[in-house]
């Protein structure tokens, strides 16, 4: 049966082709995506470009009016609280995608398919990180010209890099599962009143120390701080450490946290998913 | 049941939502190479068994067979079988059509250079080789809808699902999708496809299920259908608006039957067994009342007066929804 080879039924072959399969049809979604910057690269240097702006802004509009609590140059406190927002501003970029596809039909014609159910999610997953790498090395480029630098040791630069992207990783999740739940414009709106609090209420742009005393403990415990004081301290720049736990804590917290939103938000995608079909 | 005559069989297909059946009972047979029209008004559940049928939904009564491979225990089989064409363009609006196409031959497993190559048949078959580089959001509905049949078409599969094919498509769009749909199944491909509109129904189909809130309530050819609610009618269309009541009263007499009439159009139909003699005796009872008439004529019920009288649905307004509420009364 050797024309059963191009399209065998999925269920009856190995464990070993299956994963062969996820891994060609993850990667036939993600080639989507690439495709599409190669279509509208107007689009993806404008996204590109908004984190860049928001460095420019918050370094040189703001930064004369910034002091950094125990000193410091404002743009090298500024670099990884910008390094941070560009990770969750991304997530943006999931949600509008996941949505879209779910209310055009996109995803029901990939599930009335015989590919492998998981690369939706995976190509998803993939091209986001792609485009976070790129943007995140670009913003790095950006810091590097204004005068920041990492101050550690190349292998706490590349842990830091780490971080800020596991935070992507985790947030990849939390926006399929909000794209999956919430069609079409709502998702988008939904994501702008979780992207802002999120990503102003932190350490990212302010020390927390500046903040009364309660909303700087929220600021503190917010996951994107713990992100933004570990990778301060991995890249030597200013403004890491304090009193509390959580803040002494940061770089084990900047673990902790995106684990315990994946290990939320991937069972929900999963959940999701599934009950599309019931 | 026999898989070798039936491309779909459903029987007794149920789906729940709490306590409200989107679907009972639900039997359906769709002879091999033929297109079955499934036929309901909004909410009616044709999009529900359409769901089941192409396992992206799980039904919670009975059992369906799609080209011979059961859908509960067998859907990556039956994947491998069907095409679906849903209600919105599933295509990605950035890419070109040839990628589109391309991109799900890849997912269908053909490998890039086949699955590039079944793309630049599909656009041709479908005719959109001279558009196949550009983005998909500049093209027309119709376009899209093409489109759309062709990325269901890649694998060549038996069995196609269309899910209101032409909602929301101009006439000529329509007319597009019509044609193409035509083409796939003089090619040997069995249809399943839903509609809200008689007419798509009455060109495309071979046999017609009437659905309404999640059963099958008719079934037949087209043709069938017509015969059901009472065979041909009589139309008089009048010459001015007082005589309708009279003539309604004439025809009412001749026929043995209940009247209507739609004062907007002049126009009084009745149901009639015994045809032409009951034409010609219409005809002379108005001319001995002397009532001018503006036209006169024998006609079989239309597909709107049948499907109004199987679902039901008075609250349409418009007034083929009443002659048909008033045919059923008979």
């Amino acid at each position: 049966m050797n024309d059963t080879k191009i399209a065998a039924p999925v269920g009856s072959r190995s464990a070993g082709d299956r994963l062969r399969w996820a891994l060609v049809d993850g990667w036939t979604v993600t080639r989507r995506d690439l495709l599409h910057w190669a279509r509208q690269p107007g689009q993806l240097i404008a996204g590109l470009l908004f984190p860049v702006v928001m460095v420019l802004m918050f370094g040189f509009l703001f930064g004369g009016a910034m002091i950094v609590p125990g000193g410091g140059n404002y743009r090298e406190f500024l670099m990884p609280g910008m390094f941070a927002m560009a990770m969750v501003f991304g997530i943006g970029e999931t949600v509008t995608a996941v949505a879209h596809d779910a209310s055009r039909g996109v995803t029901d014609r990939f599930r009335s398919m015989p590919m492998a159910p998981s690369a939706v999610v995976v190509g998803r997953c993939v091209a986001d990180m792609l485009k976070s790498t790129i943007t995140l090395f670009l913003l790095i480029g950006c810091g590097l010209l204004m005068g920041w630098q990492w101050n550690g040791t190349a292998g706490e630069a590349a842990t830091g890099i780490g971080l800020l992207l596991l935070l992507r990783f985790s947030l990849v999740w939390m926006g399929i599962y909000v794209g999956l739940v919430m069609r079409g414009e709502s998702a988008i709106m939904a994501v702008h009143t979780l992207e802002f609090p999120l990503g102003f209420l932190s350490n990212a742009f302010v020390a927390t120390a500046t903040m009364p005393l309660w909303l700087g403990t929220i600021a503190d415990w917010n996951p994107l701080s713990s992100t933004v004081a570990a990778t301060r301290e991995l890249f030597g720049n200013p403004g890491w450490g304090g009193d509390s736990w959580i803040v002494q804590n940061a770089i084990l917290m900047a673990v902790v946290w995106p684990l315990i939103i994946v290990a939320i938000f991937f069972p929900l995608c999963v959940q999701r998913f599934r009950r599309l079909g019931q | 049941m026999d898989s070798t005559e039936f491309a779909v069989t459903a029987q007794s297909l149920g789906k729940r939502y709490g306590k409200a059946w989107a679907l009972k009972d639900f039997n359906l047979n769709v002879r091999r190479g033929t297109v079955c029209g499934l036929l309901g008004p909004n909410g009616a559940g044709k999009t529900t068994s359409v769901r089941i049928l192409t396992t992206l939904l799980r039904h919670d009564e009975g059992s369906a067979r799609v080209a011979g491979y059961d859908i509960a225990t067998q859907g990556v089989q039956v994947r491998h079988q069907i095409g679906l064409v849903g209600q919105n363009a599933a295509v990605d609006e950035v890419l070109s059509g040839r990628q589109n196409l391309e991109m799900f031959g890849r997912l269908y497993h053909l490998g890039a250079r086949r699955a590039g190559r079944r793309a630049d048949e599909l656009l041709e078959q479908f005719r959109l080789t001279d558009t196949g580089k550009k983005a998909v959001s500049a093209y027309s509905g119709g376009m899209r809808r093409r489109l759309d049949l062709a990325a269901s078409m890649i694998l060549s599969p038996p069995v196609l699902f269309l899910d209101e094919p032409t909602t929301g498509l101009d006439p000529r769009s329509r007319n597009e999708v019509w044609g193409a749909v035509r083409g796939l199944v003089s090619g040997g491909t069995t249809v399943l496809l839903t509609t809200q509109y008689l007419e798509e129904a009455d060109q495309l189909a071979d046999r017609i299920s009437v659905i309404d809130s999640g059963t099958v309530v008719a079934e037949g050819t087209p043709g069938d259908l017509k015969t059901q609610i009472g065979g041909d009618r009589i139309d008089v269309v009048a010459h001015d608006t007082e005589t309708l009541e009279e003539i309604a009263r004439i025809m009412e007499r001749v026929a043995g039957g209940q009247s209507s009439v739609e004062s907007d159009t002049r126009r009084v139909s009745v149901g009639v067994d015994n045809r032409v003699p009951a034409l010609t005796e219409v005809a002379r009872a108005l001319e001995s009342a002397g009532i001018a008439v503006e036209d006169i004529a024998l006609r079989r019920p239309t597909l709107d007066e049948v499907f109004l009288y199987l679902t039901g649905d008075g609250t349409d307004s418009s007034n083929t929804s009443e002659t048909a509420q008033e045919a059923s009364v008979r």
